[in-house]
């Protein structure tokens, strides 16, 4: 492998990587804070890029299809922690499993209604569609620099908010003692909303932005669901900053792994997670 | 994950007799002259297999607390070891093409079962889940593991004895009892497990490990033998489903036929192995029922999963008991 190639690589498992990211951060968000499992997360990526595919035809813009449907996964978010899953904080895990198992059905079948069940492509949007070259016939795509841009991007964002704000200190007081952080006046219920609308946008901003370099398709968020999963399980249930590491780990050994032992690319990932877990059972960095 | 939902191991009359009812109608029902018996013949041998699915979920979900999301590779693997046991040209014998299916099956969840036992609550549904998904891909990208078309059973095992071929599970009906026997005989091998010592050890668990590892228990090796167990018995109708659609695909070790498995024993209500039964019965009609009513079926199931976990948690056996319980002590 020489350099160019190497490069272009390590910038595709960068690019996943945060990805990855994107979706395991809203999950484990979610879980570390409103102690909630969510099987349904991968149902809201899907629904990313399902809205933007179908606000893009709408609008003809890709900027104000992902402004649009952050909006609308935000208010669906809101809607589905006040009306479902603020009454499932204090059961049983399996409940919540079951929970959002269902809703996994609902979603698929409302998508179905709504959109079919064709395979569909979104276009890059005109500025972004070129690329730098490296080398003679080696080139990489400026709209996946923009998106690990994006990504980097809302990840500082996320980062800022959670330690640095106001509403971020109040978020991880009630993460840390719920009853505590009540009866100081914190209104939980309000906070809970926000982190879950936050979680829903982060897969659905995830989905819209993948939307242009992978096809939208109906299942799309059940195989993405699984690596939130891994990603999840190597870096420690809860820890954002674990969710990071592990989600590059994640894209850098899946990458590689197809590159170099195409014979085991499916496995590598889980390799990678048997490992971690014969190491450390609690994940890389379990808080 | 430690569930304090009241058990009912003990079952009482009602539920007995419901068990029993159930059990004769099954084995008359062949008897019947009905139209359409054929189709209700297969419809009712699946339920039967997944009730025994059901039913080595229920080991690890309601009497250890260990929730598997990824149950399904165990029935799924097992299946798949017939399609490739069964020559192309010639069924092979049932009697060693069951136990290593279902051997190949415990053996692939002893080895996963190393890794997963040693987490705990959320932790164990999604690492079971992803190991799940592992074995999902291998056979979905391999296409010398028959990708994702799957792989056909040409034959159905051939159960002749030394020579005395009195059992034809080519035949439906006999296959019908076959599955019917089966599962009577997984029934009461795990009711008999849930009350011996092992039994006992499981449940202690469930409720509280650390006490059972203070007391002296080694539970990561009660729970790695439950694990294997439960993923032998999983491979047990695995075999059955493969052998009765004669074919399999990686669908059978999915992630949604893991739920499934999860959703029965929910249903009919966990811990005692009589709820497993009742629910896959239950589950799979409602989803027969929906799947006629409209294409769009499962938005109905979803709502109905839903609901159930909101207002049922405690399966339809609880509902039984709980019946069963005021009339007794009024």
């Amino acid at each position: 492998m020489d350099f160019a190639n190497f490069l272009i690589q390590l910038l595709n498992s960068l690019q996943y990587g945060l990805l990855l990211f994107m979706l395991a951060a809203g999950l484990t968000l979610i879980f570390g804070i409103m102690g909630v499992v969510n099987l349904a997360h991968g149902s809201f990526y899907m629904l990313g890029a399902y809205l933007a595919w179908f606000l893009v035809g709408q609008l003809d813009s890709l900027v104000l299809a992902i402004a649009l449907g952050t909006v609308i996964a935000v208010a669906l978010g809101w809607l589905l922690e006040w009306s479902l899953f603020r009454h499932f904080y204090h059961r049983d895990h399996l409940d919540q499993v079951l929970l959002t198992f269902g809703l996994i059905y609902i979603f698929e079948e409302v998508r179905s209604i709504l959109w079919g069940d064709d395979v569909h492509a979104v276009q890059v949007p005109e500025v972004l569609n070129w690329s730098i070259p490296l080398t003679d016939n080696l080139s990489y795509p400026v709209y996946r620099l923009v998106m690990s841009g994006v990504c980097i991007a809302l990840a500082l964002g996320l980062y800022l908010l959670i330690s640095k704000t106001r509403l971020g200190m109040k978020i991880r007081a009630g993460a840390f003692n719920r009853e505590m952080t009540e009866s100081l006046g914190i209104n939980i219920r309000l906070i809970h909303g926000v982190v879950f609308a936050l979680g829903v946008a982060l897969a659905a901003i995830a989905g819209m932005i993948a939307s242009p370099i992978a096809s939208v398709y109906p299942g799309m968020g059940s195989s993405v669901l699984i690596m939130c999963f891994v990603v999840v399980v190597i870096g420690g249930i809860g820890s954002v900053r674990g969710a990071l590491v592990a989600a590059l780990l994640v894209g850098l050994v899946d990458t590689f792994g197809k590159v170099l032992v195409p014979q085991i690319a499916g496995m590598a990932v889980y390799m990678l997670m048997a490992a971690v877990l014969l190491y450390k059972p609690e994940g890389l960095f379990k808080q | 994950m430690s569930s304090p939902k009241a058990q009912l191991e003990k079952l009482p009359r009602s539920i007995q007799a419901i068990l029993l009812l159930g059990a004769i109608a099954l084995a008359a029902f062949p008897l019947m002259p009905l139209t359409g018996a054929d189709f209700y013949l297969q419809m009712l041998s699946q339920m039967m297999i997944l009730a025994i699915f059901a039913m080595s979920l229920d080991l690890l979900q309601g009497v250890s607390g260990l929730v598997s999301l990824g149950h399904a590779a165990y029935f799924g693997l097992a299946g798949y070891a017939l399609a490739f046991l069964t020559p192309a040209d010639a069924p092979i014998s049932l009697w060693w093409a069951l136990p290593a299916s279902a051997l190949g099956a415990g053996l692939a969840a002893l080895i996963i079962g190393f890794f997963v036992v040693r987490t705990h609550g959320i932790y164990f549904i999604m690492v079971t889940m992803a190991f799940a998904q592992m074995v999902f891909f291998l056979f979905f990208d391999n296409k010398a593991l028959g990708g994702s078309d799957g792989v056909y059973v040409n034959f159905r095992p051939d159960a002749s004895l030394f020579g005395w071929a009195g059992i034809n599970l080519e035949n439906k009906t006999t296959f019908y009892y076959f599955t019917l026997l089966l599962l009577v005989l997984v029934y009461a091998f795990l009711r008999r497990l849930l009350f011996s010592p092992f039994g006992r050890v499981l449940a202690g668990i469930r409720v509280n490990e650390h006490r059972m590892r203070a007391v002296g228990y080694g539970t990561f090796g009660y729970k790695l033998a439950a694990f294997t167990l439960a993923g032998a018995l999983a491979g047990v109708a695995g075999f059955l489903w493969a052998a009765q659609t004669g074919y399999v695909n990686p669908e059978l070790m999915g992630f949604h036929m893991s739920a499934h498995a999860i959703m029965m024993v929910i249903l009919g209500g966990m811990g005692n192995f009589a709820g497993a039964i009742v629910g896959a019965f239950a589950f799979e009609y409602v989803m027969h029922f929906f799947k006629d009513l409209t294409k769009h079926w499962q938005l109905l199931m979803g709502s109905f999963i839903v609901l159930v976990v909101v207002f049922a948690p405690r399966g339809l056996l609880g509902l039984v008991g709980q019946l069963s319980k005021k009339r007794e002590t009024p």
